[in-house]
């Protein structure tokens, strides 16, 4: 299957609050970003900490937030390991 | 988030009863895990971070392959096992800092780095370096100027990283090995420079 994301694609977290375990932080929730690179296809951690044999293997992104997007504060920059399901779109006329 | 590591005493006791059983039960012989364990950790130092910092600020080819693929490089050097997929190194520059976390609990490249340090695992280090990273890099006694960028590398999936330092000027009758001497497990971290 070919990536959803190329690099420098805008993207958005989801905001969903999962009651199992997953990679997306809490503080990097609903918030926008930019990819910066494709890492290789990894088991979803999400099903797979489940202690489920069924956990798809996606492709993760490095994906490159402002610290002012996330906190409201800062001039540096938090790059996130993400899976692809953790991201959407987001068209950059929304900015 | 998981937990603090201020229950490492009940975790251990966890261990060791899960240990005596799987011998009890003759899954494993006395001794076994503790041999792989130490053959593990014999090979995993930052020694093995600063052998590969010091090739890329002697080799400019081996230095682009690094930036480029890190797994690949350090594996020409002997260094990669199988406990984790792959390696990113990021470099500092003149107008960028990199500075390495694991915000959900402790992923560290550990053959590279040796054991994580205490502090790396703190909830103090891990819930602050993402939100206020030169304050805490100032505690660490390194002062960026104002204009040095900061990047937090947050490490939350199979990727481990390892920062590229700063070549320190002045170095340049150095050899392989001098240079290699001179990078400590903090700055491989980034919470120090070279």
């Amino acid at each position: 299957m070919p990536d959803r994301f190329a690099p420098g694609d805008l993207v958005r977290t989801y905001l969903h609050d999962p009651p199992h375990h997953t990679r997306l932080p809490r503080y990097a929730r609903g918030k926008r970003g930019v990819v910066v690179e494709a890492e290789g296809g990894a088991q979803l951690a999400d099903v797979s900490a489940q202690g489920r044999d069924d956990a798809p293997v996606e492709q993760v992104y490095a994906v490159r937030f402002a610290a002012r997007d996330l906190w409201g504060e800062g001039d540096h920059h938090v790059v996130l390991d993400l899976w692809e399901s953790y991201l959407e779109e987001d068209p950059e006329d929304e900015r | 988030m998981s937990g603090d590591h201020h229950d490492d005493a009940l975790i251990s006791r966890r261990v060791r009863r899960l240990e005596t059983l799987l011998e009890e039960k003759g899954v494993l012989s006395g001794g076994a895990l503790d041999e792989v364990i130490d053959a593990f950790l014999s090979g995993a130092s930052p020694a093995n971070g600063a052998r590969v910092v010091a090739r890329a600020w002697t080799d400019p080819a081996f230095r682009s392959r690094l930036l480029a693929d890190g797994t690949a490089a350090v594996r020409e050097l002997g260094f990669m096992d199988g406990s984790y997929q792959r390696l990113r190194v990021v470099e500092n520059t003149e107008t960028l800092h990199n500075v390495i976390v694991c915000t959900l609990c402790s992923c560290y490249p550990l053959r590279l780095l040796g054991p994580s340090p205490s502090w790396y695992k703190s909830e103090s280090y891990r819930s602050r370096v993402v939100r206020e990273p030169r304050a805490v890099l100032a505690e660490f006694g390194l002062g960026l100027p104002a204009d040095t960028e900061i990047s937090v590398w947050d490490s939350s999936a199979e990727t481990r990283y390892m920062v590229l330092p700063r070549r320190p000027a002045g170095t340049e009758s150095l050899d392989e090995t001098e240079l290699a001497a001179l990078v400590t497990r903090n700055a491989l971290i980034g919470t120090a420079a070279v």
